[in-house]
């Protein structure tokens, strides 16, 4: 009788969501307009726990768009978005729980220290024991000797890792990352990109990243998806995307494809 | 000094005012505002020269009381500023926040602040011109309780239009509660006004208030009657810009601003 009743994916509970093993995000037929523009036209794929998923696209393709629905930041016009099988109109709130963002374009509160920015979204997110998740972040992103230090007195580079320390406050089971290694310097770059491999294969996190470094991608992404004029057109690990467009890296790819006359 | 440079920087300025309506408006306002306030007051005081009781507590009562009015504005719409300033406002609607909890918060914020501001000029009327505020009795209490609520009403709604209109819309946080001014009869009765505002103040809880603080100070009697039209349209007001305010955040998710906010 327990087992049977376990066995019945209960969405609500924590434990359930923490154990789900469907696509962590799932998108279907997922279009956006803005007016007459259509900035996302019918995008479907899904991200799958421990999976690192990188979306591509040239600038203006619906990448942020699509990072910006999946945060609940803007709705969609038409499609649905299920994250851990619930879907995200309905349970915004709990599904927001679980999930983090970092984007080098976002800022924090400049008057604010690093500990006390953190600290802030520690109780956002409801984390036990703040003070010692905050130092271990701190530690990870190397910015134990600024934690008493203002916001404002930060480097780009910093604000970036301070971004990315605020996107693990919560231990998120979907990582969504909009260019995050943008402004920073190539040791801190690749320490990053370690850890989001790390992260992904111990913590079984699904991370969905945008980046227009495209060795990066071809590193760090398990799958490729790449959209261009708002759709995807390829799917599949670098490689097959290479191929695809007859390129001999992404780059070329990239290149061969968004300077292609439009039909 | 280079004319050319003078004049870019000039240009940069006029090429503000001419896409902005609010800033358009800010060069008529204040100037209009004036007018008009210091006109009804110089009015008042021609009328009842030589007959004017307690002038001292009428005055510094009611300037008291308005800044108690003015701060629990600000203390809404200059906290959610803070957050548009800071480009933050996209990192704490990515967590399980909910508008109406940011909300409380900003009001909580604003709650902090009437403490400290109507204190300190409490501490300084009577230190300076030996008023003392709580001259106007327990009725001090309800009168306060109604002008931060009508506080927070304006805040709401100026918040609202920031949502809706950015940066551009952040004149109104200095701006808009001064417009209810005239209407409230703060330094004056509403006898003063000419038919159309005294028709308009009839619908404004804070010239109940104000008319309120002036009977409690002439007779010593509360006017329950006026209380309680104040506290109802207060009800209205807060009903109504929460309303409104949850419009516009829909309205904004659709239109994809609430990522965009502070840039």
């Amino acid at each position: 009788m327990t087992e049977k009743r376990a066995a019945v994916y209960d969405p609500l509970k924590e434990r359930d969501l923490c154990a789900f093993s469907g696509p962590a995000i799932e998108l279907t037929g997922v279009t956006k307009t803005f007016n007459s523009f259509m900035a996302v036209d019918g995008v479907s794929f899904e991200v799958r726990p421990g999976e690192i998923l990188g979306l591509l696209g040239p600038n203006g393709a619906g990448k942020t768009t699509i990072i910006h629905m999946l945060l609940g930041l803007t709705t969609p016009t038409a499609g649905s978005i299920r994250m851990f099988g619930l879907d995200l109109l309905k349970h915004r709130e709990r599904i927001l729980g679980c999930i983090n963002f970092s984007s080098s374009y976002v800022s924090m509160p400049f008057s604010l220290t690093v500990a006390e920015c953190l600290k802030v979204f520690a109780r956002l997110y409801h984390v036990r024991k703040p003070g010692r998740k905050i130092d271990e972040l701190l530690r990870t992103f190397e910015m134990s000797e600024v934690k008493h230090k203002k916001v404002r007195t930060l480097s780009t580079g910093q604000l970036s890792r301070l971004n990315l320390a605020k996107a693990f406050i919560n231990d998120p089971k979907i990582l969504l990352l909009d260019e995050p290694t943008a402004s920073l310097d190539p040791d801190i770059a690749d320490k990053t990109r370690t850890l989001l491999l790390r992260v992904a294969d111990e913590k079984k996190t699904a991370i969905l990243y945008t980046s227009h470094n495209m060795r990066e991608m071809e590193k760090i992404s398990a799958r490729i998806v790449f959209l261009h004029h708002g759709r995807v057109i390829a799917e599949g690990r670098p490689d097959e995307v290479v191929r695809k467009f007859a390129g001999h890296d992404l780059e070329d790819a990239f290149l061969k494809v968004i300077r292609e006359p439009a039909p | 000094m280079k004319l050319h440079r003078v004049l870019a920087v000039f240009v940069r300025q006029m090429y503000l005012y001419r896409r902005s309506l609010p800033r358009l408006m800010e060069i008529f306002y204040w100037p209009l505002l004036d007018l008009v306030l210091w006109g009804f007051i110089s009015l008042y005081l021609a009328r009842y020269q030589g007959n004017l009781p307690n002038f001292v507590t009428f005055f510094l009562g009611a300037l008291i009381l308005w800044d108690i009015l003015f701060r629990s504005q600000l203390g809404i719409s200059v906290s959610f500023l803070e957050d548009v300033w800071a480009r933050n406002f996209l990192n704490l609607f990515v967590s399980p926040l909910k508008p109406g909890e940011y909300l409380t918060s900003l009001m909580l914020v604003s709650a902090v602040k009437i403490v400290l501001a109507g204190g300190i000029m409490s501490l300084l009327a009577w230190v300076f011109y030996s008023f003392n505020i709580f001259v106007i009795g327990m009725s001090l209490v309800p009168f306060v309780l109604n002008l931060v609520a009508l506080g927070w009403a304006i805040g709401i709604f100026t918040t609202a239009l920031i949502l809706r209109f950015g940066q551009q819309a952040e004149i109104l946080a200095w701006g808009i509660a001064i417009l209810f001014q005239p209407v409230s009869a703060v330094f004056y009765p509403v006898a003063v006004l000419p038919p159309i505002l005294r028709w308009l103040a009839r619908y404004v809880p804070s010239s109940y208030v104000f008319e309120g603080m002036r009977e409690v100070v002439a007779s010593g009697r509360l006017p329950v009657g006026k209380l309680v039209w104040a506290t109802g349209l207060n009800a209205v007001y807060l009903a109504v810009v929460t309303f409104f305010f949850y419009a516009i955040f829909r309205s904004v998710k659709k239109k994809g601003l609430l990522a965009r906010i502070g840039e």
